[in-house]
């Protein structure tokens, strides 16, 4: 054969030889191609068309301070920054210190979400004073992760910052009364607020929970395993909805008569109650990964259970599914929109009641696509940062 | 207990509901018992999970397959589609689409759809398939091939495991599971036929109508749960070892026999406990049809709660019904799982 017979060959790197090989490749791949897009390019067009044109945005930007710290007094509004900065310096310093892609991935999107609200806000018109405390707080992410670089500081103290940071927001954002730092009713939580405290809440007190319970379910000790057993798939076989509203109306009865507990407790209460019962499942996942012979190894070695527990068991098993917690924690996140239908004004609730102001009237798609919007931005990240982790990790390698 | 003037008698059960209800399967009306109106409320919430599981497995398997198809295009929507609806809650996923619904034009100006289908703000309008007389015969023909069908592929199976010859087998189970329906048909003279919906005055008669509730809920719920069932779709598939895939092409098996015979079967075992836990979901997330008023089980219960003030007595009777849900849908799934799985010889 000679080589005047063979046809020109192929082109097999740039762009025609990429398309026909990803888009092209044969007759019917062609024709699917086509038909999809067609159909995207129409859906893309169509919403565009829509988002520039027709959408009256304005019920946004006019009650973005709605939708970011819902009825807060604007007085109060401060202390809500501060504790959004004592978040950034601790989670910049922590993306330099920790190290690690998913840390990082998170600090940077801390960052770049405040930028982006504080543009928001700036836009909205609804306070110069927001949008310069969330571009402070921004910075400060940067300027913390730059300089925590430079001076390493032991993990040791950043771990026990990270646990004083809770009681300082708690007090920052509820208050102790007095001038200084008023009283501020959780009914006036709302907006991005209660859904970041209801979210954070229920990961931070369902977590050690969960652990028990997933302890608790491989116990020797027949009638704690029948418990948490019991306990676990209960939980795991109803609604959160039926147990937010079980929370709503059976904790006032377990209670003394004089003591009033508001809704946000009792939503927080619910949906700690739901998540301990699959955050046992994911670590229960973890217990039995980890080999018979370092159980072995322990009581070789004379520890008693707690000890075991304590400082051979738990710290593989925890960290084997720290991603499965990941995950879990953006599935808890997207479900603290359920607290509407028990009548809280988390993000999907304030935007139900913006939508009751009459110059609003039927301006439902702007609303519910910016709220979808603002939580595909933070669960998107957070998925990614948990894929980056999964990596780092090897899990499922090792 | 008494200071809340709460009291825990399954009473009320027998007392008159005196609310609507705005669709139910059974017949129902205001003078009827709060019993009744809890049985209507779970009959929804099992049409819709069911019909729900049904949509959103098919949708989920094309999702799935999509991610892993070669076609950059079709890859790159199906990612996109699964990241989208895997981070955004489902809450606000119902009442977006809702709102569309309501949005959409009133029933004159409705959008007709392939097959006489109507879109409207009333909701969605299907010809309904009615029974004739006939129906009954032509249903006995059908399961009567089908019969034939499967008892003619075991014993081919047998035959071929005993070493024996079994295409003629095949070939007549094959006819009757074909030809029995469609001589039966033409017999019987169309024994099921279409009823189309017609636009009298400003609503549509006839035909199937589904509620904008209804179609909201049950859109949102297969479009949500068919990105998840996509992605555990695409890791059953790509958990199957690339070896595999390589023997059976070298045994001379054809692409297609190797993805019904050695693919499939090995992606399912991994498939199908995940896939369990996503139609828990799914019942399960039907209870968020109360924000869109769809009376499902917890929206009614919510009624009743309020009504009776039993509130505690009407939460542990739903949350028993959801819990018996679960167990049951995890009990046919179970026995599914046991029937796929490996079976040590």
């Amino acid at each position: 054969m000679t080589s005047d017979h063979l046809a020109p060959p192929v082109p097999v790197v740039g762009p025609v030889a990429w398309m026909r090989r990803n888009l092209f490749s044969t007759w019917y791949d062609t024709v699917v191609t086509a038909v999809l897009g067609g159909v995207l390019g129409l859906s893309v067009v169509r919403v565009l068309d829509w988002s520039l044109t027709e959408a009256r945005w304005g019920v946004v930007t006019s009650n973005f301070r709605l939708f970011l710290i819902g009825t807060y007094p604007i007085d109060d509004a401060w202390r809500i920054w501060l504790s959004l900065t004592v978040l950034s310096v601790l989670a910049g310093s922590s993306a330099a210190i920790y190290g690690g892609g998913a840390v990082r991935t998170l600090s940077t999107w801390l960052g770049a979400g405040q930028a982006i609200l504080a543009g928001l806000a700036f836009v909205s018109g609804s306070g110069l004073v927001a949008s310069g405390a969330l571009l402070l707080n921004a910075a400060a992410v940067w300027l913390a992760f730059a300089v925590a670089l430079r001076w390493r500081g032991p993990r040791r103290w950043l771990s026990m910052a990270w646990l004083a940071s809770i009681p300082v927001a708690v007090i920052l954002l509820h208050g102790v009364g007095g001038p200084v730092l008023p009283v501020v009713g959780t009914n006036l939580w709302g907006g991005l607020l209660l859904t970041f405290v209801l979210a954070l809440v229920g990961v931070l007190l369902s977590f050690p929970f969960g652990v028990l319970l997933a302890l608790g379910r491989r116990s020797d000790l027949p009638v704690v395993r029948a418990m948490s057993t019991i306990y676990i798939e209960l939980i795991r076989g109803v609604p959160l909805v039926t147990i937010l509203f079980m929370a709503s109306i059976m904790l006032p009865l377990f209670l003394p008569g004089n003591v009033r507990i508001d809704q946000v407790i009792r939503a927080m209460a619910g949906i700690t109650l739901f998540s301990a019962a699959y955050v046992a499942e994911n670590v229960r996942g973890g217990l039995q990964a980890i080999p018979t012979g370092q159980i072995e190894a322990a009581n070789a070695l004379g520890l008693n259970a707690l000890q075991r527990n304590l400082y051979i068991v738990l710290p593989q098993a925890l960290r084997a599914v720290i991603p499965a917690n990941v995950g879990l924690f953006i599935s808890l996140l997207k479900d603290t929109t359920l607290v509407t239908i028990v009548g809280l004004l988390e993000l999907l609730g304030i935007g139900r009641a913006v939508l009751a102001q009459s110059q609003w009237f039927g301006a439902h798609m702007e609303v519910y696509v910016f709220i979808a919007a603002v939580f595909f931005l933070m669960c998107y990240t957070m998925s990614q940062a948990s894929y980056r982790l999964e990596t780092a990790m090897g899990v499922g390698k090792r | 207990m008494t200071r809340s003037q709460l009291s825990f008698g399954l009473d009320f059960l027998d007392s008159v509901a005196g609310f609507e209800i705005a669709e139910s399967p059974i017949a129902y009306r205001a003078t009827d018992t709060y019993g009744r109106a809890l049985l209507v409320g779970l009959l929804n919430t099992l049409m819709v999970s069911f019909v729900g599981i049904v949509l959103a497995t098919l949708l989920g398997i094309v999702v799935g397959v999509a991610r892993l198809s070669g076609n950059w295009l079709v890859n790159r929507v199906s990612a996109g589609y699964v990241e989208v609806m895997r981070n955004t809650p489902l809450l606000v996923q119902l009442v977006l689409i809702y709102a569309v619904l309501l949005q959409l034009p009133r029933a004159i100006d409705s959008i007709v759809l392939p097959g006489t289908i109507y879109l409207n703000q009333r909701g969605l309008f299907l010809p309904e398939p009615v029974l004739e007389s006939a129906a009954g015969s032509w249903l006995a023909l059908v399961a009567l091939g089908v019969a034939i069908a499967i008892g003619a592929r075991r014993t081919a199976t047998r035959r071929t495991a005993a070493g024996r010859p079994a295409r003629g087998i095949s070939f007549v189970g094959l006819t009757a599971l074909v030809a029995l329906p469609v001589v039966g048909w033409a017999v019987l003279g169309t024994p099921i036929s279409l009823e189309p919906p017609v636009l009298v005055g400003f609503n549509f008669v006839g035909g199937l109508a589904l509620s904008p509730e209804f179609t909201a809920l049950l859109v949102g719920l297969v479009i949500y749960t068919a990105a998840f069932i996509g992605e555990v779709v695409r890791g059953g598939i790509q958990a199957v070892r690339r070896g595999q895939v390589e023997a059976a092409l070298a045994l001379g098996l054809t692409p297609g026999q190797t993805l019904r015979l050695v693919v499939f079967p090995q992606a399912l075992r991994i498939i199908v406990p995940p896939l369990t836990s996503q139609y828990l979901n799914l019942a399960k997330n039907s209870s968020l049809a109360v924000v869109i008023g769809y009376p499902e089980l917890f929206n009614i219960s919510r009624t009743a709660a309020s009504q009776t003030g039993q509130p505690v007595a009407v939460i542990v009777i739903v949350m028993g019904a959801y819990l018996t849900i679960s167990l049951g849908t995890s009990l046919l799934m179970n026995i599914y799982n046991r029937h796929v799985q490996v079976r040590e010889v």
